[in-house]
């Protein structure tokens, strides 16, 4: 079959690699009919995640129709069904699934022992991603092998599009879990960095929960007026004072609510220095992460407001004001998305033509073409906010 | 062996395995800004362990100190080339070029027993320095952002209900969980203290 494979840093190939195979009873292997590369994907792109290897497949963010089950997913799943699979893989047994925290399940990540010793304590299995997460093959394939595939798995129905339902897998209910774990309420005003596509699953979902005022912050125009679209404030920190707007937006108290949809890699300039410094750490290895949109939320949050980080950190950050943190009384939330704990509400919603996750889409190629667009999403050419892959 | 079988150990049975690869998403300046990276690193090592020999054998003796640091300059300009910021390292290697050349001029004279071997390298960094230029413009092609490709999405709401009717929608039916509730906070004690 073709994959999208990993050969170090920003060489994405598209192979031809072997086929999945069922290794246990749990194991389910899905045709993928569509897949999507995610803005995770481009920190793995850029090798800043330790413990990939060559070889590995990428992509978490995959849909299709099921071809064969192991014998203990009979009953849960058969063949023909028509599944979106979520990015983390979940046994729903454990201590962690059975209270919904299905991201930090404590039996899926089939290399535990690096996930303890990277982490603390393992986190779950991630399709497409490092090592440290198990290492699964991932789904920007023609076939997926899904690990406790009859927990694993979202049932969709037919009637609905792809473009619809692909991003239950992932960018939606991230987007989704960023709001609802700032608790926002009616009234708020929730400001938002980052308008790539969890970003704008934020906006969107921080607007069906309720807030008044919702706030975009990016430097791309094409972003921000796909923010714009549906209702935020646009704020492009290239143009103006990030802290200032966002003060005079809000009677000089702050936004009640701060969502962090960048991550790892804040956008580098000269009008934000703290970024400079931190890339040239991040080159000598002296940091990992580039939190500048951290260290922004934590000064011009409304005490006592909520912060919720859904941006992929991946280790070392440097410079963060846990004195400003502590004194405003900040509450801190985050964590890698529980997806299927939002999927079953989410999937009602977008049939209930509450929700259509396909605005996001600026761009679908055939799987072969993938390298070029991983390039093309990585450079921000073109327009490129979403990359919808079919096989 | 292809490091793709190498890394085979760490994949089970059933993990599929690389065949036959693909074209890399790497384009042709990628790789030589990567190629430039290694001579980069390369070349500093020799000038920071050796700047002794590499000054004899130019007719240099006496620089020893400014070869070693510019063995450093190497190393540094050779992070941000082997980066994803190639551009950055490769505008430093061609800053570099320039004083190297400037250098290697003060050993082109005729009292230089080692005028040759001058020239040589003359010529050499010169090869280099094209490659720099070929590479920086080539990085800066692939990837840039072109000015007024930006588009403009201002018709994908997502919400097909409109954003003002959209919004609070899901409070109908949906509460934050528990374990997501921030009330226990002083945002939601000081009002009720204050009351």
């Amino acid at each position: 079959m073709r994959a999208l494979v990993w050969h170090g840093k920003e060489d994405i190939r598209c192979d031809t690699v072997s086929d999945p195979e069922i290794e246990h009873p749990r194991d389910a292997i899905i045709k993928v009919t569509s897949c999507a590369i995610c803005g995770s994907d481009l920190h793995l792109f850029h090798n800043l995640v330790p413990a990939m290897l060559p070889g590995d497949i990428m992509g978490h963010e995959t849909m299709g129709e099921v071809v064969e089950v192991g014998s203990a997913v009979a009953g849960k799943l058969k063949k023909g069904d028509r599944v979106v699979i979520p990015f983390t893989i979940q046994c729903g047994e454990c201590d962690q699934c059975r209270r919904g925290n299905f991201s930090v399940c404590q039996r899926t990540n089939r290399k535990g022992e690096l996930g303890d010793k990277a982490f603390g304590h393992r986190t779950a299995g991630l399709f497409g991603y490092t090592h440290l997460t198990g290492g699964y093959p991932g789904g920007q394939a023609e076939y997926l092998r899904v690990p406790f595939a009859d927990t694993t798995h979202v049932k969709v129905p037919g009637g609905i599009d792809d473009e619809k339902l692909l991003f239950l897998s992932d960018i939606l209910p991230t987007g989704w879990q960023a709001a609802v774990q700032t608790d926002v309420q009616p009234g708020d005003t929730v400001a938002i960095w980052g308008c790539g596509p969890v970003g704008q699953m934020a906006i969107r979902s921080a607007i069906l929960l309720g807030a008044e005022q919702v706030i975009a912050i990016d430097c791309l125009p094409e972003r921000l007026s796909m923010a714009a679209a549906a209702g935020a404030v646009t704020v492009n920190f290239e143009e103006e004072s990030v802290v200032e707007r966002l003060n005079a937006l809000t009677g000089g108290e702050g936004p009640h609510r701060c969502i962090d949809a960048v991550g790892t890699e804040s956008h580098v300039s000269l009008s934000q220095p703290d970024t400079m410094l931190d890339r040239a750490k991040q080159m000598l290895m002296q940091e990992n992460d580039r939190p500048h949109v951290l260290r922004e939320m934590i000064y011009v949050c409304r005490p006592a407001g909520v912060i919720s980080i859904i941006g992929v950190y991946l280790g070392l950050v440097d410079k963060i004001p846990m004195g400003q943190a502590m004194n405003k009384g900040l509450t801190f939330r985050m964590a890698q998305a529980h997806v299927p704990r939002w999927t079953g509400d989410l999937l009602r919603r977008i049939e209930d033509g509450q929700i259509d996750p396909s605005f996001v889409i600026t761009h679908k190629a055939d799987l072969s073409r993938g390298p070029e667009m991983y390039a093309k999403f990585r450079d921000k050419a073109d327009g490129c906010i979403k990359v919808m892959l079919q096989p | 062996m292809p490091l793709t079988n190498l890394s085979g150990v760490a994949r089970s049975e059933g993990d599929p395995r690389v065949q036959r690869k693909g074209p890399s998403s790497l384009s042709s300046a990628d790789r030589l800004a990567r190629a430039l990276g290694w001579f980069s690193i390369g070349l500093g090592v020799v000038e920071l362990v050796a700047p002794g020999r590499v000054a004899r054998t130019l007719g240099l003796e006496g620089s020893e100190g400014l070869i070693r640091a510019y063995g450093a300059r190497e190393l540094a300009s050779a992070v941000p080339t082997l980066s994803i910021d190639k551009p950055v390292g490769l505008a430093a290697r061609i800053a570099g070029d320039a004083l190297d050349l400037g250098t290697l001029s003060t050993a082109l004279h005729r009292g230089n027993p080692k005028r040759d071997n001058a020239l040589i390298a003359t010529a050499l960094v010169i090869g280099i320095t094209l490659l720099d230029l070929s590479a920086y413009a080539g990085v800066r092609s692939a990837h840039r952002r072109p000015r007024g490709s930006s588009r403009d999405y201002s018709d994908r709401a997502g919400l097909p209900r409109g954003p003002q009717e959209s919004r609070g929608l899901a409070r109908k039916d949906f509460e934050i969980p528990a374990d997501y509730r921030a009330e226990g906070n002083l945002a939601g004690a000081l009002p009720m203290q204050v009351a």
